[in-house]
């Protein structure tokens, strides 16, 4: 049973890096590197293309849903610290494709893509939520899970778990305490 | 005949007993909750209401969509930070006398949530008369609850509840409670109190609850 | 005259004040929106012009919490995002760790993961269906299902402990093996389950006002669903034939013998009866999943990833230590991403799992369906009646605990 599955993600693989090729033909400077592991393939592609890229592979190559959209912070000592994950899905094929586009935390702007999926229009406003990635183009950018008077962006490593003190006591505390 | 008949052969027409006793007891056996759903003790809640837990034998099962018609807000689930401003308004809306219990581990202490989104027990917000324990608490837990309110109701004077407006009720919290709202203007009247320096903490000006016997 | 003027005009301006727009925020605070939801709903008289949800009520900081918990902390975690499905929260969370270390897990395991999945979806749609039919005013359809929903509850707490929380899952197999008697139970409930099926087919799918209160009611086409990214019934309902557990198939579902309900329509009512056929797949695939099980381990073969048993721990040395290494250490998982999505209650639930070689997660970003599902609700409430809003909530099986994580 292992090797039925092994064999299907080899054969899976084969196929995601069929998609990669042509993408390559398309544009060379498309294609900046390709990952694989675990049965699956990562794309890190430079992030003004992504709209052409998701949109080719939207009309050429049946990737007609994204599935997730999410943000990475690899931490602030990093240099490209942000990274944008593209789920791609097929609801033709069944085939998963990630593409990775890296940010620097001087400039986290990224088109946004919520013209080709609308479901990327939530996705992105999460990801600008708790990273601060700014998706340049994005209708509707604002907070989305958190208040809008929330300081700072949650999911970055710098940012502590427990959060500064409680937001709104902020000042308050500031006065009681004398400093 | 009845029960009525015996008792009218046995007792006189007029009985006499603390008024205490039985404004307590009236609203003891009939607890509204308010439809405070929050997280995954909601649907223990809900649980509570339906066919093997059937709360209505404590008279309790009377979930009100209106705060204004409830008497006991189950707070059953985290409090998120953003979520601390409604809470509190939902239960300033609510007609004395009023109860609050909090539902599960989350409610009560933060549980396993101790991050920047997560208010760390409901008490900073509003005052609590029972913790149920648990994560999420058994439907049996809850009722269990609402029966250690009703003996704590028992336990109550009738003065303590009025519902008369004192504005500096209004105004006031419990000690180590967050601001009423966030950025409306009780918090900004409370600021300048504060530059003026008439309350040293400003979210901790007595609040009418303390008056209150702790059974 | 010059009053009469102004009549005219202050009766401009009524008219005025009736036809424009309208605003009503609805929530959080509010029965029918499945938990703290705030809708802001654009009005002109009864008819809705536009919906903007507002969430975040329930945040709770979740992804946040997993970047400081070892992999194993992380499991009781997830118990607590979607849950109505804390099973399939476990899976797919465990599943996404499993995939970053290369872990074979025992054919015991796996179909015991499928038989609990598929009772904790049964306990799931009992809520959906119960809740949605609630808000409709169909009051006894919710005490019917969850007496069925406590049923399984208590398979549940007999296999883990927990009613609602369970934790079952664990990185490498299950956290113990199913008690004694649990398969007789479970036959037991799959013998009376159908005729519970069959009192919700005659209470909601038979009854007219049921029909004419879902039939035509947020719609959504085919083509904008994909775009909107929904996925499980609320796709199925719009004539997509997609079912991870078919088509991505994980944890041995593709040995399993069972359909994919779909529907064309992609109203309220074909979301509701892609439901109830799928009440009917599960107990197919759960009867299925008791032929299967066969005595074996339940857990994977990795002393260092997996608690050693209790018996183990009291004889072996070697066992005492690789439990407190686990417990106090963690372990570490080597450096890799994965996206593991699987077939929720709800839709497609995706774990992205980002590993930088400690015991603790880089990154773990879950894609839920609700939250996902519920972007879409302004295009399906968009020119329906303000009555209908509550309708299309509820078919959408929306978990707040999921979307806000």
């Amino acid at each position: 049973m292992e090797m039925r599955s092994l064999v299907r993600s080899i054969y899976m693989t084969e196929k995601l890096h069929g998609y990669v090729e042509k993408l390559k033909q398309k544009n060379g400077e498309w294609v900046v590197s390709v990952f694989e592991g675990h049965g699956e393939v990562t794309v890190i592609v430079p992030r003004s293309e992504i709209v052409e890229i998701c949109s080719y592979l939207k009309q050429e190559h049946g990737f007609d849903m994204l599935a997730d959209l999410c943000g990475c912070d690899r931490g602030p000592e990093e240099d490209p610290r942000f990274e944008v994950n593209y789920h791609l899905f097929s609801t033709i094929h069944y085939s998963r494709l990630r593409l990775k586009v890296l940010l620097s935390e001087d400039e986290p702007n990224v088109p946004t893509v919520s013209t080709l999926w609308k479901t990327a229009n939530w996705h992105e406003r999460e990801t600008y939520d708790l990273l601060g990635v700014i998706f340049d183009g994005h209708p509707d950018l604002r907070r989305i899970l958190l208040p809008s008077d929330f300081d700072g962006h949650a999911l970055r490593k710098d940012y502590p778990l427990r959060g500064y003190e409680p937001y709104s006591l902020n000042r308050f505390w500031i006065l009681d305490f004398g400093f | 005949m009845g029960l009525e008949d015996k008792l009218f052969e046995s007792l006189p027409d007029v009985v006499t007993v603390r008024l205490d006793a039985i404004v307590n007891w009236a609203r003891k056996s009939s607890l509204w909750p308010a439809t405070f759903g929050l997280a995954c003790c909601a649907i223990e809640m809900m649980n509570t209401v339906s066919a093997r837990n059937d709360l209505s034998r404590f008279g309790a099962e009377t979930f009100r969509a209106s705060p204004r018609q409830a008497d006991v807000m189950i707070v059953s689930g985290r409090v998120s930070r953003k979520m601390a401003p409604v809470l509190r308004r939902i239960y300033d809306q609510m007609p004395e006398p009023k109860w609050v219990i909090s539902m599960g581990a989350c409610a009560t202490s933060g549980g396993v949530f101790d991050n920047y989104a997560i208010v760390q027990g409901v008490d900073k917000v509003i005052p609590v008369d029972i913790y149920v324990p648990g994560c999420p608490p058994r439907p049996e837990m809850l009722v269990h609850a609402i029966m250690m309110l009703q003996d704590k109701i028992m336990k109550e004077s009738v003065l303590d509840r009025r519902d008369t407006y004192h504005p500096e009720a209004r105004k006031s919290q419990v000690p180590g409670t967050l601001p009423v709202t966030e950025g409306t203007a009780l918090e900004r009247e409370t600021e300048t109190e504060v530059a003026a320096g008439e309350t040293s903490r400003p979210y901790s000006v007595p609040s009418k609850h303390e008056k209150r016997r702790s059974s | 005259m010059s009053t009469l003027v102004q009549d005219i005009q202050q009766i401009g301006v009524l008219d005025q004040s009736l036809e424009s727009e309208m605003t009503l925020s609805m929530g959080p605070q509010h029965p029918s929106t499945h938990g703290v939801l705030r809708l802001d709903l654009k009005l002109d008289g009864e008819l809705v012009i536009n919906v903007i949800p507002d969430i975040g009520y329930l945040h709770t900081g979740m992804e946040k919490l997993f970047e400081y918990k070892k992999y194993q902390q992380g499991i009781v975690i997830t118990d607590r995002m979607d849950y109505l499905n804390p099973l399939g929260n476990n899976l797919a969370y465990v599943m996404a760790a499993e995939k970053l270390l290369d872990l074979e897990i025992p054919e015991r395991a796996q179909v015991i993961r499928v038989l609990m999945c598929e009772l904790q979806r049964i306990a799931s749609h009992m809520v959906w269906l119960g809740t949605s039919a609630l808000d409709l005013g169909a009051m006894s359809i919710f005490f019917f299902c969850f007496r069925q929903r406590e049923k399984i509850l208590n398979l549940i707490e007999a296999a883990s402990g927990g009613r609602m929380t369970p934790s079952y899952f664990r990185i490498g197999g299950l956290m113990m093996d199913l008690p004694a008697g649990f398969e007789r139970r479970v036959k037991q409930f799959m013998e009376d389950f159908p005729e519970a099926l069959d009192t919700f087919e005659t209470l909601a799918t038979g009854n007219t006002i049921w029909q004419s209160r879902t039939k035509g009611i947020g719609v959504i086409n085919r083509e904008e669903a994909i775009n909107w990214g929904l996925t499980g019934p609320s796709l199925r309902a719009s004539g997509v034939e997609l079912d991870l557990r078919k088509h991505n198939p994980y944890t041995g579902y593709e040995q399993y013998d069972f359909d994919i309900p779909t529907e064309t329509d992609g109203d309220v009512w074909a979301r509701f009866r892609v439901r109830m056929r799928e009440l009917y797949e599960s107990h197919k695939i759960v009867r299925q999943s008791l032929e299967r099980l066969k005595p074996g381990p339940t857990k994977a073969d990795a002393p260092k990833i997996v608690l050693p048993d209790r018996d183990d721990m009291r004889k072996h040395m070697d066992s005492l230590i690789h439990h407190f290494l686990i417990v106090a250490e963690g372990f570490n998982i080597p450096p890799g991403e994965v996206y593991m999505p699987i077939e929720a209650s709800k839709g497609e639930l995706g774990v992205y799992m980002k590993s930088n070689g400690g015991p603790k997660p880089e990154r773990v970003h879950f894609r839920g369906p609700s939250f996902v599902n519920l972007a879409a609700l302004p295009v399906m409430c968009q020119g329906e009646m303000i009555a209908d809003v509550v309708a299309i909530i509820g078919s959408l099986d929306i978990v707040l605990g999921e979307i806000d994580r």
